[in-house]
């Protein structure tokens, strides 16, 4: 096995940060015994199943449940009748998105339009799975098609068919009043745009699309829902965030949020997939009218057509710069494909586009733009990668003219602190230039490639990462261990990373502390797990949450010593008498004392903190071998550079880097959803192809630390930057290999013979 | 409903008897019915290899197996892979090289790499990846299980 991981451990700082312990959760995870959502069993429990459009869009003119009903083992059918009168509309903020409830409710149970192939039209619960999929096919629904629109440039022009009678275009933030598929349009400029490209020597401007994609978690979207003769709902799902389950849930509802409580199962991958609400609104319902649990699981075509996709885009992009190489101007056009309702991570793709260069002047239209597609998701790193794969294309083919290193006209213009971005925000100390010089420096790109249709590329990606709330609570133990309550799912060993930053605070082994994710009654409020901020944000609350355990601690020994307070100190981990050394108590010892000391030691940690506008930056060097007899890409190796700005846990943050590569290759190369008739034609893992093993090489990595200024251990969030420049540098290498530039995702074998092929025709013509 | 169908067979050693429909599958059957959450179903349609048990000695999507066909069968599931005495080298090497992030994937890779080891105790890397390639992860891009996989490999050849 070729490859190696390499790190700069902690900066060597820290006793417990940079070592790599096993995972807390680990033993239940290999030996089968940890509870996923899709694992829940309750007694008497029932099965619920989902009828979904088969139309694109159609209005629905009625919908006979009765034979469904009749059926032997039915409890309960329901349709967006059943759910509860339309409250108030809110919007519901949620780290990566946010969500109109009266999209989301008309997103879980269709009301008077269908307005995507899988929309949910009514929901079953029986006796068994069998017997509710059999009832679904017993539900007569009475549609009128309507013409469909797919395309997201297709879905702009004035003469689309609209898919939201009531929607019209926020232009910059105002109502525009005109109706259109075009939910917003934002826009951010910077300098002096036309001067910009004037004193330009090169210009370079083209398009690109990319398609719909989807997260891939494996376990599928599930809940299960009992709603006691009391009014308490309690929900077990696989989700992100507890507590956005039960704002939505609440919300759609139309009950009070503590009403709900949402217990979050062990998650099987989430990528920001599993942030809203599909299913446990309708098995709250059918478990109302029975009595009884119902637990709905959706099928993985389900999964498909019915939740996630990233939405597909496109993205017109002009650059120019002077003979050196240095960018002057920039400009940028991007529609994403919002699905059925809006709310694409728009500004988020409007930030990214540029976000790796100082461009003294740059102007960035987006648009969100609804059509008949599943409701869009998040997806790690959410519009960064789409924008990337074009910026970083274009960066490439300047250097190409230039004759200039791919790295070095990045350095030369790389993002650095101070640097004013094209949305107005600043950037504090970043790491964009280290990644750039590691992945300079690196064997890898030190090591010549040879060999016929070989080719090297480069990328650079960036991720905005995000703070905000989370809670931790701390008990100790009487044998020196603590209990920690924290509010975030663990999607990738973030247990160990909260634990581990809690230990270093008192200096404990981080198998003292046992980490446990709670419910949303039993932990202070957390917001998802999503925007690369678990490590960063909960990681804050457990570091304070041990500095209160530790303040308390020092009150405890100076009792036990009948000293005052301010004589006792606390170093490397023990407590210590200030004018008598020889009273010393490790935290094990004393808490085998608390007993006497006035009872329980509880440290809490609740946490709001502003990640700044830093980020994560990621550097990728791809080398691929082409076959130009089929066009099939191997990728040969791939090294993957990130600043993790101080790594807790290594193998998870080794494993975030690779990850996301993993991803990024299977978007670049492989992965879209193909649509034939307004109709998504490959919903399965046999022809939705993502990378397998046998696909990949080992995946290297280097985290570089360049620690974020605030964050008490410097923390900066890994779980997202790496998706990002994976497609741009698959597309450089493939040029570099084959003399072609490849401008849509996926780089399909097809897509690169015939680009092969043009090229070949084009120089047999001259 | 169709009339339910008598099945005797081994699981992880122990003789075992249940009912099931002639529809079920036996991954269904192991799930729902015998409670052995483990095996877990990613896809229902023998495309991810979560849920991967092997019978008789052959690695199978547990979603494709009728229950029925379980009749004197022999099935390993990832229930059975540790033993009262320890977690097997499989186990230890996926915690120890950090191999698994949200787990769902892992029993399923566990038992596809058992059934492997089982076959060739002395797999190389490109071995390993051929007869992997029958399972997804998403999470961890494969780095990370590959090496363990491997050096789990070297565990059981110096235990044999």
């Amino acid at each position: 096995m070729s490859a190696t991981s390499t790190s700069v451990n902690g900066n060597g700082k820290y006793k417990v940060i940079g070592t790599r312990p096993i995972r807390p959760d680990g033993v239940d995870k290999v030996t089968g015994r940890a509870l996923y959502g899709i694992d829940m069993n309750l007694t008497g429990m029932l099965y619920g199943q989902i009828l979904r459009s088969p139309h694109p869009h159609a209005r629905i003119r009625g919908i006979d449940t009765s034979k469904a009903a009749a059926l032997e083992g039915v409890r309960a059918v329901v349709t967006a009748k059943d759910l509860p009168p339309a409250g108030a509309d809110e919007v519901i903020s949620l780290v990566e998105g946010t969500f109109r409830l009266t999209h989301l409710r008309s997103n879980i149970l269709a009301g008077d339009k269908v307005l995507y192939q899988g929309h949910s039209v009514a929901a079953v619960a029986a006796t068994s799975l069998h017997i509710a999929e059999e009832a679904l096919r017993l539900i007569e629904v009475d549609y009128e098609i309507l013409p469909d629109v797919v395309d997201v440039v297709a879905a702009m022009q004035e003469d689309a068919p609209l898919l939201h009678d009531d929607l019209t275009t926020q232009e910059f933030g105002e109502d525009s009043g005109k109706k259109s598929n075009i939910a917003s349009h934002i826009q951010f400029k910077l300098g002096d745009l036309e001067k910009g490209f004037a004193e330009s020597d090169i210009i370079v401007e083209e398009e690109f699309n990319t398609a719909s994609v989807h997260q891939g978690y494996i376990e599928s979207h599930n809940a299960t829902a009992e709603w006691k003769t009391d009014g308490q709902l309690t929900v077990w799902t696989s989700t992100q965030g507890a507590f956005g389950v039960q704002k939505q849930t609440a919300g759609i509802l139309g009950i009070p949020v503590s009403k709900v409580k949402v217990v979050p199962m062990e998650i099987g991958g989430g990528f920001g997939g599993k942030i809203p609400v599909y299913l446990a609104p309708q098995a709250a319902l059918l478990s109302k009218l029975t009595g009884r649990a119902v637990k709905i699981v959706m099928t993985r075509t389900d999964v498909f057509q019915s939740t996630g996709p990233t939405p597909a885009s496109y993205v017109k992009v002009k650059l120019g710069a002077d003979k050196t190489g240095k960018l002057l101007a920039a400009e940028a056009n991007i529609a994403f494909a919002a699905g059925a309702f809006p709310g694409s991570p728009i500004g988020a793709g409007a930030v990214c586009v540029f976000s790796c260069y100082d461009i003294p002047n740059g102007l960035v239209n987006g648009y969100d733009v609804v059509l008949n597609k599943p409701r869009s998701a998040a997806y790690r790193a959410p519009g960064s990668t789409q924008v990337n794969f074009a910026v970083e294309t274009l960066v490439d083919e300047i250097a190409e003219k230039l004759g200039m290193d791919p790295i070095e006209i990045r350095l030369l213009n790389a993002a650095e602190e101070g640097m004013r971005r094209v949305d107005g925000a600043v950037y504090p100390r970043i790491g964009c230039r280290e990644t750039l010089e590691q992945a300079r420096a690196h064997e890898h790109y030190q090591t010549p490639l040879t060999g016929p249709h070989r080719g090297r590329g480069i990328a650079t990606g960036f991720w905005m990462n995000a703070g905000l709330k989370s809670t931790v609570t701390a008990s100790v133990n009487e044998d020196g261990t603590v209990n920690l309550m924290e509010g975030s799912t663990d999607i990738g060993g973030s247990r160990a990373s909260i634990a581990m930053q809690f230990a270093e605070v008192l200096g404990l082994p981080a198998e003292a502390i046992n980490p446990m994710v709670g419910d949303t009654s039993s932990v202070g409020y957390t917001e998802l797990t999503g925007g690369s901020r678990v490590t960063f944000a909960t990681g804050w609350a457990a570091y304070e949450a041990a500095n209160e355990v530790k303040r308390i601690l020092i009150t405890k020994a100076a009792l036990y010593w009948e000293a005052k307070v301010e004589e006792v100190r606390f170093e490397d981990g023990d407590f210590i008498h200030a004018s008598d050394p020889e009273k010393r108590l490790s935290f094990k010892e004393l808490a085998s004392h608390l007993v006497d000391l006035g009872g329980p030691v509880v440290g809490t940690g609740a946490v709001d903190p502003d990640s700044g506008v830093g980020g994560s930056f990621t550097t990728c060097l791809a080398d691929v071998e082409v076959d130009p007899e089929t066009g099939k890409v191997k990728i040969l190796r791939f090294t993957m550079v990130q600043d993790a700005g101080t790594a807790i846990h290594p193998s998870y943050v080794e494993g975030q880097m690779q990850g996301g590569s993993a991803q990024g290759i299977g978007w670049a190369l492989n992965e879209e959803y193909f649509y034939s008739e307004g109709r998504m034609k490959n919903a399965s893992f046999l022809d939705y192809r993502m990378p397998t093993c046998l696909d990949l090489p080992m995946i290297e990595t280097v985290i570089v630390e360049v620690p974020h200024p605030q964050h008490p251990f410097g923390v900066r969030g890994v779980g997202e930057a790496s998706i990002v420049p994976p497609p741009a540098a698959i597309a450089n290498a493939i040029y570099d290999a084959v003399g072609v530039r490849l401008r849509d995702l996926p780089m399909r074998p097809d897509r690169i013979f015939s680009a092969c092929l043009e090229k070949q025709a084009a120089t047999v013509a001259t | 409903m169709s009339r339910k169908l008598y099945v005797n067979t081994t699981i992880n050693g122990e003789e075992i008897e249940f009912l099931c429909e002639p529809r079920q599958s036996l991954l269904e059957v192991l799930r729902d019915d015998l409670e052995m959450t483990g095996t877990k179903e990613g896809c229902n349609d023998g495309n991810c290899g979560a849920c991967n048990v092997i019978m008789d000695g052959v690695l199978m999507n547990s979603c494709l197996v009728l229950a029925a066909e379980a009749q004197n069968r022999n099935i390993s599931t990832i229930e059975g892979l540790a033993t009262p005495q320890g977690l097997h080298p499989l186990q230890q090497k996926f915690l120890e090289n950090a191999s698994l992030q949200c787990g769902v994937c892992t029993p399923g890779f566990l038992m596809a790499a058992k059934s492997l080891l089982d076959h060739n105790p002395d797999p190389t890397e490109h071995e390993v990846r051929h007869w992997l390639a029958g399972n997804l992860c998403r999470c961890t891009g494969y780095d990370k299980i590959v090496r363990a996989v491997c050096d789990a490999a070297d565990v059981v050849k110096e235990t044999a």
